[in-house]
């Protein structure tokens, strides 16, 4: 009790002052789980069961380089274990705040994380930096009433762009009404099936291929598929709302925007993997990692609460808890929300797909990620809604574009190939 | 009694003026060099920017669309209302009180109502379905139907914002003293001259005053055209809104800001200039 008071004030403090950490604490500091709710359950419920002592801290992604940058200026390491994004802890690693955890990778080779992910820990190196700790990602919702619409010989699991057009397609003219629904509203998250998934998955990229041949294709495609789509798009936000409303049968979106209805409604609707294009089926995990800082005060302790919060016992307490969903292969128990059971399926279905294409969340852009979107969803307002030639567009915004990455200096992310200097646009 | 020292009204009013110089003037000079200060210095970088965007000539076009046609509207309406308000007296404050109650709902949640009632599943396309009139869900608010877009937007803010202007000429009606309107009677004049050569002429510091406050609000409008038009129907404010949170380019959401405060002061002093009351018609 004490304990966890002296800690609680030094979050309050925000002095990053933390007591002496004694040999058997270890100290965990995550960007994630941070609202006071989340970050109690992880101190009351995902930490329980750990045999050493925990102390759970949070920060905010911004302040987490400042303060391993404050920490190794001070000569004085608090932090045993880090948890963040991979774009939060590819920074720390140039900086030299992250050890090898090779060791780690190797013990935990048995818990099933599949080999794309943990590729992603290594950040580009050859050591394994960290160890992905659980994921959240996009996926689709169907209403079941849209199922007897699938084209022929169409597996729903497996579905290509051309597939769900031919489907939508079917919907519209069976029923007279356009189901398809994507997040397009103004706070919807549009830009990231763009980026993540849309891209990817017609050029194999998100940045350097923008005004290629094959995009070119691909918004012609897409914007024949548009015909099929609600028109009320450009105002969803979050698409369980009109998964709700029935007023969209079949949706794309980020996996915490649809769990209500999926909660509410688990008999009505099935989840599966977003569609592929030529170059694979583009997805877009948002991984957060497990890290142990260098120098760490207590690197026993660290290996062995990152080993906890692989078991897939934790992974699934975590699911149902904060709704981060396993990394680890862990067999959904019987008595799993319905609803979370629905979405842990697709995004495992997604990450296990054999032609899964990981599209990583834009890293090193800084406050130039809201431009950033800007330039995908002009692009398509310009090319979808305003009808205007895909050529000039591409070429017009693949300015904006470069001005944007110039800028930052920020290189290549997956899927789009390593890059020294700022990310090209060819 | 004791005499007041000279310095005392200044001494009342400072805090006042200090208040409305420290909240406003200083955030207004701290937008105009937000909005002309670029990396390289000075410049009106992010203007270009703010011009070039995709959405700036429908965003400017569509505010003064929504002026042009929300402002005359609710002038006349109100002009109406008050003028039958003047006709009764039993109960007249009911009815005052009736309509300005949309005064007291905020503009956001105007929006919300009216989204609610506009929607594809609305209570609107509810009624219309159980009259026989649509067959199923019948979108109104898409980028599709610019047109039926455009009329909500305009019949939310009507309901929402008629009665400032109504209260302002209420009040404008009031200070009318009824000889005038007599004596054009006698002289035979009809009720439609006794309104546009009496009442009109004798309102015009209350209509200065409901003009130039709802013109201002309406350059302003944001809350309600956001929820019933979103991405649909940019306006200049929502774009500074977007500029601001979603494309986090605080430079270019001033750089609207600074537009949207110069299309109000020179509506301002268009009203001021051309609805001038000269100091011997003064009441």
């Amino acid at each position: 009790m004490r304990k966890r008071l002296i800690a609680s004030a030094a979050i309050l403090l925000g002095l990053g002052f933390l007591p002496q950490a004694q040999a058997q604490e270890t100290v965990f500091m995550s960007t994630q789980l941070r609202p006071i709710e989340e970050a109690q359950k992880v101190r009351d419920v995902i930490l329980k069961g750990f045999a050493g002592q925990a102390v759970y801290v949070t920060e905010q992604p911004q302040q987490l380089n400042v303060r391993m940058r404050a920490e190794a200026a001070a000569g004085r390491r608090t932090v045993s274990v880090i948890g963040a994004l991979h774009g939060e802890l590819q920074p720390l690693q140039p900086m030299g705040a992250l050890d090898d955890i090779s060791d780690v990778a190797t013990k935990l080779a048995d818990r099933g994380i599949p080999a794309n992910l943990m590729n992603l820990g290594k950040l580009g190196g050859s050591t394994q930096v960290y160890i992905p700790w659980m994921q959240a990602t996009y996926i689709m919702v169907a209403n079941r009433q849209a199922l007897p619409f699938l084209p022929a010989g169409a597996d729903i699991n497996a579905l290509t762009y051309d597939q769900l057009k031919e489907w939508a397609k079917n919907v519209r003219e069976r029923t007279g009404q356009r189901r398809l629904g994507f997040p397009a509203g103004p706070t919807g998250l549009m830009p990231r099936f763009f980026q993540g998934y849309l891209y990817p998955s017609y050029t194999g990229s998100a940045v350097s291929a923008f005004r290629s041949a094959e995009a070119e294709a691909m918004w012609t495609n897409f914007k024949d598929l548009w015909q099929y789509v609600q028109p009320n798009s450009t105002s969803y936000n979050f698409m369980q709302e009109p998964l709700l409303a029935d007023e969209v049968w079949i949706a794309f979106d980020h996996v915490a925007r649809v769990l209500d209805a999926l909660r509410q409604r688990p008999n009505d609707f099935v989840t599966f993997p977003a569609p592929a294009g030529p170059k694979g089926r583009g997805y877009m995990p948002v991984v957060a990692g497990l890290s142990i800082a260098k120098d760490a005060p207590n690197r026993a302790g660290a290996v062995a609460l990152i080993d906890h919060l692989s078991t897939a016992r934790t992974q699934l307490v975590t699911a149902a808890e904060v709704g981060f969903f396993p990394v680890v292969k862990a067999d959904l128990p019987a008595d799993l929300a319905p609803g979370v059971r629905l979405a842990a399926n697709a995004i495992a279905l997604t990450q296990n797909a054999r032609d899964a294409l990981v599209s990583l969340l834009p890293i090193g852009l800084g406050d130039k990620g809201g431009e950033f979107n800007k330039v995908y969803i002009d692009t398509f307002t310009r090319i979808v809604l305003r009808n205007e030639p895909a050529r000039a567009v591409l070429d017009r915004e693949a300015e904006n574009l470069r001005a944007i990455m110039n800028a930052t200096a920020a290189p290549c992310w997956a899927p789009d190939p390593a890059s020294t200097s700022a990310c090209p646009v060819n | 009694m004791q005499a007041r020292p000279a310095y005392l009204p200044y001494l009342l009013l400072a805090p006042s003026v200090l208040f409305l110089a420290a909240l406003f003037l200083y955030p207004l000079a701290e937008t105009i060099l937000l909005s002309v200060r670029t990396a390289e210095g000075f410049s009106f970088d992010n203007y270009r920017r703010m011009a070039g965007d995709l959405n700036f000539a429908s965003a400017l076009g569509n505010t003064f669309l929504l002026v042009g046609v929300v402002v005359p509207l609710q002038i006349a309406l109100a002009l109406g209302l008050a003028q039958m308000l003047t006709k009764i007296t039993r109960g007249r404050e009911i009815v005052l009180w009736v309509w300005t109650i949309p005064m007291g709902v905020s503009d956001l949640a105007a929006g919300l109502v009216w989204l609610a009632l506009l929607t594809d599943r609305g209570y609107v396309n509810s009624a219309l379905f159980a009259l026989g009139l649509i067959d199923g869900p019948t979108g109104w608010l898409s980028y599709e139907t610019p047109v039926t877009l455009f009329v909500a937007i305009v019949l939310a803010e009507v309901w929402r914002a008629t009665a400032i202007v109504l209260v302002i000429l209420v009040a404008g009606f009031g200070l009318i003293p009824k000889e005038y309107g007599e004596a054009a009677e006698i002289f035979g004049a009809t009720p439609w001259q006794r309104f546009t050569r009496v009442t009109l002429p004798l309102l015009k510091p209350s209509l200065q005053t409901a003009l130039i406050l709802r013109t201002v609000l309406a350059f302003e409008v944001f809350a309600v055209v956001f929820a019933l038009g979103g991405r649909n129907f940019p306006v200049l404010v929502s774009e500074a809104y977007v500029w601001q949170f979603e494309n986090q380019s605080y430079a270019v959401a001033a750089a609207y800001a600074v537009v949207v405060m110069a299309i109000s002061l020179a509506a301002t002093a268009i009203y001021l200039r051309v609805l001038r009351v000269k100091p011997e018609a003064r009441l």
